[in-house]
């Protein structure tokens, strides 16, 4: 059954985003002859032609002052303009801070069934069969939509982007973004200070917990974090103690990450933690404790003290990394 | 200033989830508040405490959920209302029976969680906005209300937006809000006496069917190579790093 696609592209930092390459892969596999068409909103044309790249087969660039900042109704209205002109079968968002925010309102209003923060799509006896997580991880759920229009946001790092292709063409399209009433109003907008990597869609992750004992305890782990241009993130029991900021939390409260590697620094592995965290393809853990949980989930384990051993990590990876 | 808040009953973070025969076992599983949803409670609290107003805790669920409202109560809420859900609710559905819960009372500012800890979908609250047509904003780390403004700050990942929006509307809470009080004795007390409202689809004129379905629920078993490695720090270090090039080549 063909199917038509809808994919909103995001742009942070002045790049696309990856998850959003992969939300064009999933919606390549999910069309069965169908259209994929991307969505860019308050962008310029620049980043069109990297979406057909990876395997959109039209753009739609929507052109609005008031759309440069995300504000759920002005997103959500040059959405449902588009959406309106596409009538797409399907529609994918990254589940990012973004996503998450439009895709249920826009499932709403568009009478759709939604499935969050999929990890995994397939087309099985011709419908579409989403996997995500429950229980942060504790367990799976494969989720269906029967009838009707989908929408589903697609957890980064997850399912395969398409190698670019550079012959690719596919057409442009650029439209004004419709007149709307933003009854949100975006008046400062603080970066974060560690101007780090974002933590859920990291490629590593360098954690930490009780172990690290001050907020002045992560200096090394952000420094190890930095060589490998990784995000920070910790469990609970540190951000409890005040070390840092809850925006960095790993586990069932806080930010669920898949890294392709994570690494815990004096953290225990309570069941709370490992749930939003155990998911991730290579885990490391550096503890004190040879008794501590969290070496049962680990790839490699080191039993030693994370002020000794992370900084003589920090120099190996430089070193190696320096070789190429 | 009249404040709903949305709660979901959930596991509590530190429990084992068991799968068996295609389904999570929920038995001998300690309940909560949703731990989104009880920072809600508590900022739902703070607002009442400094503008006056009444707050209302509303839930979807079986019997079991009367102990959460009960929390809530006894933390101080004033009322609290439980909806039976009907077989199979998904988000769809439970933002259904809160926006007709909710359509006709009136309120100043609704409160949820940003998510909750067992679906982890982040719909409900959402949906329930639209269907209201009210506005929202997600993952609140501070919120001040002055006359009827509101003006949160959000995390968006990790960056921090001050944003204001006019009452009424809904706010979804993120970890860091706010510190929720436990309930006192005289708190829980007081609770024990009040009685928890109980309203079905049907009563609220709700025929909405869920628009999706669980085929299959399971658990994986990673496999881990728990690798344990020996030596001086120095040497650890070294040999972790090769492993991770040559071995696991994530690096």
């Amino acid at each position: 059954m063909a199917r038509n696609v809808l994919v909103v592209a995001e742009v942070r930092n002045g790049a696309l985003r990856p998850v959003s390459f992969e939300c064009i892969a999933a919606g390549r596999l999910v069309a069965e002859g169908g259209s994929v068409t991307a969505v860019l909103l308050g962008q310029d044309g620049a980043f069109a032609q990297e979406l057909i790249q990876r395997g959109a087969d039209k753009v739609v660039v929507v052109k609005g002052a008031g759309l440069a900042q995300y504000t759920p109704d002005g997103w959500l209205s040059a959405l449902q303009a588009v959406a309106q002109d596409v009538r797409p079968d399907v529609v994918f968002t990254g589940h990012t801070g973004i996503g998450r925010d439009l895709a249920p309102r826009f499932a709403q209003r568009n009478g759709a069934g939604m499935v969050s923060d999929a990890i995994d799509v397939k087309v099985v006896d011709g419908q579409v069969v989403f996997t995500r997580a429950i229980y942060a991880g504790k367990a799976y759920a494969k989720q269906v939509i029967p009838q009707g229009q989908i929408v589903a946001t697609i957890r980064p790092n997850n399912l395969a982007a398409l190698e670019p292709e550079a012959g690719r063409t596919g057409d442009v399209a650029e439209v004004a973004a419709p007149a709307a009433d933003l009854r949100t109003v975006v008046k400062e907008v603080v970066r974060q200070s560690t101007g780090g990597v974002d933590l859920t869609s990291a490629k590593i992750v360098v954690s930490g917990g009780r172990g690290v004992k001050s907020a002045e305890g992560f200096a090394p782990l952000r420094e190890l974090a930095q060589v490998l241009g990784a995000a920070v993130g910790a469990s609970r029991a540190a951000c409890d103690a005040g070390y840092c900021d809850y925006a960095m939390q790993v586990g069932q409260t806080g930010k669920t990450v898949t890294p392709d590697l994570y690494i815990a620094c004096g953290i225990s592995g309570a069941i709370q933690h490992l749930a939003g965290m155990s998911a991730s393809k290579v885990i490391v853990a550096i503890n004190k404790d040879p008794e501590a949980p969290i070496f049962k989930v680990a790839d490699y384990g080191i039993v030693g003290d994370l002020f000794e051993v992370v900084p003589l990590l920090t120099q190996e990876f430089k070193a190696l990394l320096a070789q190429g | 200033m009249e404040i709903l808040v949305l709660l979901k009953q959930t596991f509590d973070t530190e429990a084992k989830v068991t799968v068996e025969d295609g389904r999570v076992l929920d038995d001998d599983v300690t309940l909560v508040i949703n731990p989104y949803d009880e920072y809600a409670v508590e900022e739902g609290l703070k607002i009442r405490e400094a503008v006056g107003g009444s707050v209302t805790v509303v839930s979807v669920g079986d019997a079991r959920v009367d102990e959460a409202l009960r929390r809530a109560l006894a933390m101080g809420a004033d009322e609290a209302v439980r909806i039976e859900p009907p077989a199979g609710a998904d988000e769809v559905v439970v933002a259904n029976l809160l926006a007709a819960y909710a359509k006709d009372k009136q309120f100043d500012i609704v409160l949820g969680g940003n998510v909750s800890v067992d679906t982890g979908a982040g719909q409900t609250a959402l949906r329930f906005a639209e269907i209201l047509g009210i506005p929202h904003v997600a993952a609140a780390l501070k919120l001040e209300v002055a006359g009827s403004t509101a003006t949160v700050h959000r995390d968006a990942e990790g960056d921090t937006e001050v944003v204001e929006v006019p009452l009424p509307a809904l706010i979804t809470a993120q970890q860091g809000l706010n510190e929720p009080r436990y309930p006192s004795v005289p708190g829980i007390m007081k609770a024990k006496r009040k009685k928890i409202a109980l309203l079905t689809p049907a009563d609220l004129g709700v025929a909405v069917s869920p628009q999706t379905q669980v085929i299959e629920i399971f658990q994986a078993e990673q496999n881990r190579r728990n690798t344990l490695i020996k030596g001086s720090a120095a040497e650890q270090a070294k040999q972790l790093v090769q492993l991770l090039r040559s071995e696991a080549k994530v690096i």
